[in-house]
């Protein structure tokens, strides 16, 4: 194993109508943020670190270590994402649009293959079982 | 890819046998005339999949009398459930709810 694992990249894109400036707070509100996302103990500030805490399952105690890297209002967010042995970086991109928002978010990652599939078996094989099809269905 | 990585994928790339792993993670250890009876395909059908999920180490079998069994190794999937299964899911569910939680906030 190597100390240059392969970057990988997750993007996920919407369009949603409503304005660019709404969107950011719920982005960016630690009390918003928990409704849709985790608990936190977010600050809009580049520099604080945070972190988001979820229910713990076996083999992951439900923490992620975060820092504010990126705050530009109504634009651009990005936190370090730290979790479970793997350090990712989750950034958000907000454009106007003609009937609201392009809401953009990228998760780039960190990984050593052998590592990540034993934490994600760790996870649970079961929770995922669901996306099976799905996930094959790309590769084939 | 590796070789045993690239077996996992290629067992599980047909919906028949990813029905029959499926069948046999939720509900157990089965023999193969069980399995060919839910599959909806011949026995030598079922054996052949079986073959395939065995090669990818994703089913192990067992001889007793006249009836093979066959139990699913969940561990075997480890290479699939890698950062982006995980987190695929996990941000689209997040999305939804960031969409409804935008929906009942004032503007």
């Amino acid at each position: 194993m190597t100390a240059t694992a392969p970057t990988r990249s997750l993007v996920i894109e919407r369009e949603i109508p409503h304005p660019a400036e709404k969107i950011w707070r719920a982005l960016t509100q630690s009390a918003l943020v928990e409704e849709w996302l985790m608990k936190n103990d977010f600050q809009p500030v580049v520099g604080h670190r945070f972190n988001f805490r979820s229910t713990p399952v076996p083999g992951w105690d439900g923490i992620i270590n975060a820092e504010v890297l990126v705050l530009e209002p109504n634009s651009r967010l990005s936190y370090s994402w730290g979790t479970m042995g793997t350090e990712s970086v989750v950034a958000w991109t907000l454009t106007p649009t003609k009937d609201g928002t392009h809401v953009r978010m990228e998760q780039t990652g960190f990984r050593s293959e052998e590592d990540a599939a034993y934490k994600g078996a760790r996870w649970g094989w079961t929770k995922f079982i669901g996306n099976l099809e799905g996930v094959v269905g790309r590769l084939a | 890819m590796q070789a045993a990585t690239e077996n996992v994928f290629k067992a599980l790339a047909d919906p028949t046998r990813r029905a029959i792993f499926e069948h046999l993670s939720r509900d157990g250890e089965q023999t193969v005339h069980a399995l060919t009876h839910r599959a909806g395909v011949s026995q030598p059908a079922v054996s052949k999949h079986l073959g395939i999920l065995k090669l990818a180490h994703l089913v192990r079998d067992r001889r007793e009398g006249r009836e093979t069994h066959y139990s699913a190794q969940p561990q075997a999937l480890a290479p699939l459930i890698d950062w982006m299964s995980i987190y695929g899911a996990f941000w689209r569910d997040r999305f939804d709810r960031l969409e409804n939680l935008l929906k009942r906030m004032d503007t």
